[in-house]
């Protein structure tokens, strides 16, 4: 089932949640909607639902307007960001709900139904729980029994707002690696929200980034990664160095001194330069697009951090060197950006 | 006693742990808590003033109602005015419970899931019935349909008894007991929000099976607290209901009033026999409640996560 959006705005009061959405997944996508709060990710995740309704916009699934539908009506499988399970209900029969509020005409008789919910749970792992309620459940199983509840109705579109957000940093990444390999297993068009950039690079197949109502990029997670096409991009996946510089007839300054880096296209005037930590290199002194003094050196994991003093004197800045360079605190080094961004300010 | 024999048992750890036990040990409990005087005092006033004040009075209501022997408490409910007073309160009880039930429900619905303006105005009216003496509301009632009122003379005009009949008393008793059943809903279902509703919709559910699978079973304790408040209250209502009964005698006067007029009239047995019925439901509401909010503070326990 592919999903198309187009011009979608919706404002509660004065804020605008989304302003001009445009969005097209195809069929079969996993697709991850990356922001920070407020940045109606998830808005537009409860209006492909049917939960929420925009003020103006079109959504259609496979061309067909959506909009005229609802919620009921849509088969979409949504899992919330708090599992929503019944709590009065058994794990069974909260993942047989969907079955059993089926009109009389199309509802399967009890044994149908109770092989499928059967079924649901084996795929889930957790048929073992069949009687549990879900208080008795750790957040990870109500994550499951929420998943195996949405796909109880065969949904042509699976819907997930924060699906590993409320959950403690281990659960989450074996999660994230059972939901991708649920998803190839199930090939459901797919889409679910999160604020964690790195969930959104290594769960989905593309990744929307958005702020404040509006797409910023769409893209593989290499594309975004990669290629940032804005500054909030570059500065909201993976972490940036951002240096304020001025770009004026192809030379860029910092602080007046001239760094050896060319600008990229049109630009002139204030700006901002955008490294990531482990794209600056580290050269003998006295060479390199930048100056500085090792202020401090921290080693953890396969990188040690270094904390320089540019001798520009704009700041000092964090950077990520490989463990075999050996630094020490007051040496002096060049640094060199082997790809990095310029953004207008 | 646990608490007592913990104290203990923290003390004497103390005192062995302590280089100088003896008075430091003691000097510790001191600072701890109140000196056992000054305890024993609190208690104690505590127990005679609920002892006065509540047990006394509802013993002697019993007491009262059993001066003459058992069989004049018998003879005095089974009085015709005496029997007609308990079908008129347990009529009138069922029609303004069961009116209650449903407009609590649809207030509390409407307050918890939905956002509107004048949220916080209906929230305040809903406990206007609390806030103003029940003479006045049955006074308004007096207003709106006696014979000089808003809508007398067209009710008399097409023949409908209100006032000093049934349907003036259920009216004024609705009015009274209106916020029971809201006001132990609207926390419940707010703390619920509406995720659960939403869904049971985007699994295909409609709004009548939303509300019947979904929503009731959530909020079924919450609503029989308030429905048994709300009987308890509609059951001993005397102010609202004096002013549009009318006090005819063994049709319109209900128990309350009915233990009124025979106090006034010397006939204390009759009279505490009566009372005694509703002090006996005041108990029996008294045990379910507790029950009940057990079961509401487990609802609660389960929820968290």
């Amino acid at each position: 089932m592919t999903i198309e959006v187009k011009n979608l705005v919706k404002r509660f009061g004065a804020f605008a949640a989304l302003d001009g959405v445009d969005l097209r997944v195809a069929d079969g996508e996993l697709l991850a909607l990356l922001g920070p709060s407020g940045s109606g990710k998830t808005t537009l995740l409860r209006i492909i639902a049917g939960l929420d309704w925009p003020d103006s916009g079109e959504v259609s699934f496979d061309g067909e307007n959506a909009l005229a539908r609802g919620a009921g009506e849509r088969h979409v499988g949504f899992v919330f960001q708090h599992y929503a399970l019944f709590r009065h209900m058994s794990v069974f029969e909260n993942v047989a709900f969907g079955l059993r509020v089926q009109p009389r005409a199309v509802r399967k008789d009890e044994a149908a139904i109770r092989a499928r919910v059967k079924q649901l749970l084996e795929l889930v792992q957790l048929d073992w729980l069949a009687d549990r309620y879900p208080n008795q459940l750790s957040g990870g199983q109500r994550q499951r029994i929420a998943l195996a509840r949405a796909l109880a109705i065969e949904p042509r579109i699976l819907l997930l707002d924060e699906p590993f957000g409320a959950l403690d940093a281990k659960v989450r990444k074996e999660l994230r690696k059972w939901l991708r390999n649920l998803h190839h297993e199930i090939n459901v068009t797919s889409i679910f929200v999160t604020h964690d950039q790195e969930e959104a690079l290594e769960v989905a197949n593309r990744v929307v980034v958005m702020d404040k109502g509006r797409i910023e990029q769409i893209g593989t997670p290499g594309e975004v990664y990669d290629r940032p096409a804005t500054a909030f991009v570059h500065g909201f996946i993976g972490e940036s160095i951002v240096l304020p510089v001025v770009v004026d007839d192809g030379a860029v300054r910092l602080n007046g001194a001239r760094i050896d880096i060319a600008p990229e296209g049109e630009l002139s005037g204030p700006s901002q330069l955008y490294v990531r930590r482990h794209d600056l290199l580290i050269e003998p002194a006295g060479s390199g697009a930048l100056r500085g003094e090792v202020v401090q050196v921290r080693s953890f994991g396969p990188v040690q951090r270094a904390e320089v003093a540019l001798a520009e004197g704009a700041t000092a800045i964090e950077i990520d060197v490989p463990r075999e360079r050996d630094l020490h605190p007051g040496e002096m080094v060049g640094l060199t950006p082997r790809r990095y961004r310029i953004f207008a300010a | 006693m646990s608490i007592e024999m913990t104290l203990q048992r923290e003390r004497s750890r103390r005192s062995v742990a302590s280089s100088d036990a003896g008075t430091s040990a003691r000097a510790a409990a001191q600072v701890r808590t109140e000196p056992s005087t000054v305890r024993i005092a609190i208690i104690a006033t505590a127990m005679i003033f609920l002892g006065v004040f509540v047990v006394l009075p509802l013993v002697m209501v019993f007491a009262q109602a059993f001066s003459r022997g058992m069989t004049a408490y018998l003879a005095a409910l089974a009085e015709p005015e005496a029997l007609s007073a308990i079908r008129l309160t347990l009529l009138v009880a069922l029609i303004s419970v069961s009116l209650n039930m449903v407009f609590g429900l649809v207030a509390a619905w409407a307050i918890a899931k939905f956002k509107f303006s004048g949220k916080t105005i209906l929230i305040t009216l809903i406990d206007l019935p609390f806030s103003v003496s029940p003479v006045i509301s049955g006074m308004v009632f007096v207003l709106l349909f006696g014979a000089q009122g808003y809508f007398g003379s067209w009710l008399q005009s097409h023949d409908i008894q209100i006032l000093f009949a049934v349907p003036g008393i259920a009216l004024a008793t609705t009015f009274v007991t209106f916020p029971f059943v809201a006001r132990a809903l609207i926390p419940l279902m707010q703390e619920q929000g509406t995720q659960e509703e939403e869904a049971a919709i985007s699994l295909g559910a409609s709004g009548l099976q939303t509300f019947f699978r979904v929503t009731l079973p959530n909020i079924k304790w919450g609503v029989l607290y308030g429905v048994l408040l709300c009987n308890a209250r509609a059951m001993g209502e005397f102010g609202a209901v004096s002013v549009v009964s009318g006090h005819i005698r063994g049709e319109t006067n209900t128990m309350p009033l009915v233990v009124e007029i025979l106090y006034n009239e010397y006939q204390f047995v009759a009279a505490f026999a009566i009372a005694s019925l509703l002090a006996m439901l005041a108990l029996i509401t008294l045990i379910a409640k507790a029950l009940l909010e057990r079961h509401l503070d487990e609802g609660k326990l389960s929820d968290d996560h």
